[in-house]
């Protein structure tokens, strides 16, 4: 299932390549920290887009300054929807290293947590298959404001209370 | 007291829109149970031994009369006719159906009230000091900032899905009512050197099974930054508490793994980032919005003494005891606050029915400008009551049943519902309290003992806090037998400890017993005005033990 939107850009098309894989000769592709560290100047070199994959436990602030604006997509991590560490990678990618390309969340997370993820900056979802468009909709709707500032540009409720 | 304005009404209406749906996807099968249980819990809908509990938030413990009338008839239509406060001055009911907690989370929007956040792996309903605007030792009103807290806090998007839960804490006053050293963030309102109002900001206590103090991570921390300082915490642990063990997972044990000095030093790098950001900043008109809300009621021009009071007293001993117990001084001259004991002797900790809810609203509406609260030692308070009104409002509290006046003492025990209810519990704690109040009804006994604060808890979770016991006692499974373990020397005030443990622990019938040990010692060893608990910071737990030991074995 191509990945679903849940902001205003259109989600990219990425090919997965494993870490013994060789790149393929043309296309955007995702690949692994390890393997972005590893293999930088090859990866970068093929004139088209760059992806890398995090898992939970790995911070952006982990990736070089130079490798992030070159970046088109990060992929987080979801490995069980209890893990909440990609809502603060996500927030972090956007408010503090500024990072425009896309952000998309992948793995197992639930439909109930679509309203926070767009908040924290995630742009698209590769979920189960409980995520589906009308799923995405009704989440992004739960909530009308919203109590605290985030990497949403969105108002705050003290914001809009004292114009 | 704090009204919604649309925001928040909005705000909580659609949670209940949002959780009612949650619901349904669970009835219909398209959430699993381990799936469907954070997002419940997220709500405060848990599933005990028997049945599905519902923890009802009170924020900081401020009640309005009409809340707590709703309360009672939660209680009475949804429940079996009572219902529990906590330790963390929530309400919890007990016999809930599945089908019918959408409407009572609507019943309790009608009087802006909810259920969000009072449990799952979030930062949790905010607790304040029970006194907050009435005590005459205040620096500021603690629940201005909770209730700041409180909104901040609410559907945060990046910290609803934390390694643990996460509990805050604020005290106004430097007595310390809100036990801030054993929460995950305990705030004190404090001033600094040029007046100024700020925050001391502790991180890293807790209890459970790792029982912790906080440390400092903020010895000042300005008002209209302390949002940004919560979040540079919050963070610093979303992204390093641990989430591989649920049992190494509370802020604590990271506070504890990289020491304090590493912990604050990493916050301190977080909340320079995020003030270069900004959009924290707390604007200096929103606190005065929720400042004017908490504005005192309309005092009466009193003189200090009540004459009324003086005569009652006099020719009415119940009363005189009741007043020597349960009043606490009012920073208004001619008003006290009332402590609501929820410890009749021989009673469950905390538990109230329907008629008593009813009752304290009423009583609350006629002298005590409408407000209630429920304090973390599982009691009621009436904050403002005119000292002229003391009597009548003990005739009233009588007539309920509620004018037990043993506030502080040793029958006035803090106590989690255990295996009577919980299927996390190793043991029953309700029946230890039952048995340790009715040994020790005895009035002149209770307060020649003095203040002694009990608490139990049914399993190293803690909930009944017992490491912070003067006497703590814990509930714990040998080969299939409830026993318990003592400890002694604990604190949750200003002068915070942990206990320790002393003896061996012993069988449900011995508990009553141990205790009346412990206090023959202390009463054989206090000098002066000596508390039990100075008794033993003083002499130490040897002489406990010998007599603990020498009585208890077998």
């Amino acid at each position: 299932m191509p990945p679903i939107s849940i902001s205003t850009r259109a989600p990219g098309a990425f090919e997965d390549v494993a870490d013994d894989a060789p790149l393929p000769v043309a296309g955007a592709v995702i690949v692994s920290a390890r393997r972005l560290a590893a293999e930088r100047d090859g990866v970068f070199a093929r004139n088209d887009a760059v992806g890398v994959v995090l898992q939970s436990h790995e911070s952006p602030m982990q990736l070089p300054p130079e490798d992030l604006q070159r970046l088109s997509l990060v992929v987080l991590m979801f490995p069980k929807f209890r893990d909440g560490r990609g809502f603060s990678w996500a927030r972090m990618l956007r408010t503090r290293l500024g990072f425009r390309g896309e952000i998309r969340a992948r793995g197992h997370f639930l439909r109930d947590q679509i309203f926070f993820m767009a908040r924290c900056g995630i742009d698209s979802l590769e979920g189960d298959h409980r995520i589906t468009a009308e799923a995405v909709s009704a989440a992004l709707a739960t909530f009308t404001h919203v109590y605290q500032p985030a990497a949403d540009g969105r108002r705050s409720v003290v914001l809009a209370r004292h114009g | 007291m704090y009204r919604y304005d649309e925001f928040d009404a909005r705000m909580v209406r659609e949670r209940v829109a949002e959780f009612s749906g949650q619901v349904a996807r669970r009835l219909a099968g398209e959430l699993s149970e381990d799936e469907f249980k954070p997002l419940r819990l997220m709500n405060g809908l848990y599933l005990q031994l028997h049945a599905y509990m519902l923890r009802v938030a009170i924020p900081y413990g401020t009640l309005s009369s009409r809340q707590m009338r709703r309360l009672a008839d939660i209680a009475r239509r949804y429940d079996r006719g009572y219902g529990h406060f906590t330790t963390r001055q929530n309400i919890q009911f007990n016999w809930p159906k599945l089908v019918d907690v959408p409407a009572i989370l609507d019943a309790l929007a009608e009087v802006e009230m909810h259920a969000i956040q009072t449990s799952g792996n979030c930062i949790r309903n905010v607790t304040a000091d029970h006194f907050a605007g009435a005590a005459a030792d205040e620096v500021e009103d603690p629940r201005i900032l909770s209730e700041i807290i409180r909104q901040w806090s609410t559907f945060h998007p990046e910290f609803s899905f934390l390694p643990r839960k996460f509990k805050i804490a604020v005290t106004g006053s430097p007595q310390d009512r809100a036990a801030i050293r054993v929460h995950d963030i305990g705030i004190a309102c404090i001033r600094n050197a040029a007046g100024e109002a700020g925050y001391q900001v502790f991180a890293g206590g807790g209890q459970g099974r790792t029982p912790m103090l906080a440390h400092c991570v903020g010895d000042f921390v300005s008002r209209d930054d302390i949002l940004a300082f919560l979040e540079a915490v919050m963070r610093v642990y979303n992204e390093e508490g641990r989430r591989d063990n649920m049992y190494k997972a509370r802020i604590k044990i990271l506070v504890h793994q990289l020491g304090a000095d590493e912990m604050r030093r990493r916050v301190e790098a977080e909340f320079a980032e995020i003030k270069v950001q900004g959009a924290l900043h707390l604007p200096h008109a929103e606190y005065q919005r929720i400042l004017s809300y908490f504005a005192p009621p309309p005092f009466a021009d009193l003189p200090a003494v009540s004459a009324t009071e003086d005569a009652a007293r006099a020719r009415d001993g119940a009363f005189a005891a009741f007043v020597a117990q349960n009043i606490f001084p009012h920073k208004v001259p001619g008003y006290a606050s009332v402590s609501i004991s929820l410890k009749p002797i021989g009673g469950i900790p905390g538990d109230a029915d329907a008629a008593q809810m009813d009752a304290v609203a009423e009583i609350a509406a006629r002298y005590s400008f409408d407000e209630i609260r429920v304090t973390h030692e599982q009691n009621l308070v009436l904050p403002h009551v005119r000292r002229d009104d003391l009597y009548a409002v003990w005739q009233a509290l009588s007539a309920a049943g509620l004018a037990t006046a043993n506030i502080g003492l040793v029958t006035d025990i803090i106590a989690c519902p255990g295996l009577d209810y919980c299927d996390l519990a190793n043991a029953r704690s309700i029946s230890i309290a039952q048995d340790i109040s009715t040994r020790f009804a005895d009035d002149a006994s209770q307060r020649d003992l003095g203040e002694l604060k009990i608490k139990i808890s049914g399993c190293i979770n803690a909930c009944g806090h017992h490491h912070v016991g003067h006497i703590g006692i814990l509930g714990v499974d040998k080969k299939g037998v409830e026993h318990y373990q003592i400890s002694l020397g604990g604190s949750a005030a200003e002068d915070a400890s942990l206990g320790e443990i002393v003896g061996p622990a012993v069988t449900a019938d011995s508990v009553a017993d141990a205790i009346e040990t412990i206090v023959d010692v202390y009463r054989a060893h206090r000098t002066g005005g000596e508390r039990l608990l100075d008794t033993y910071r003083r002499v130490g737990a040897q002489p406990f033990k010998e007599r603990l030991h020498a009585a208890h074995q077998h």
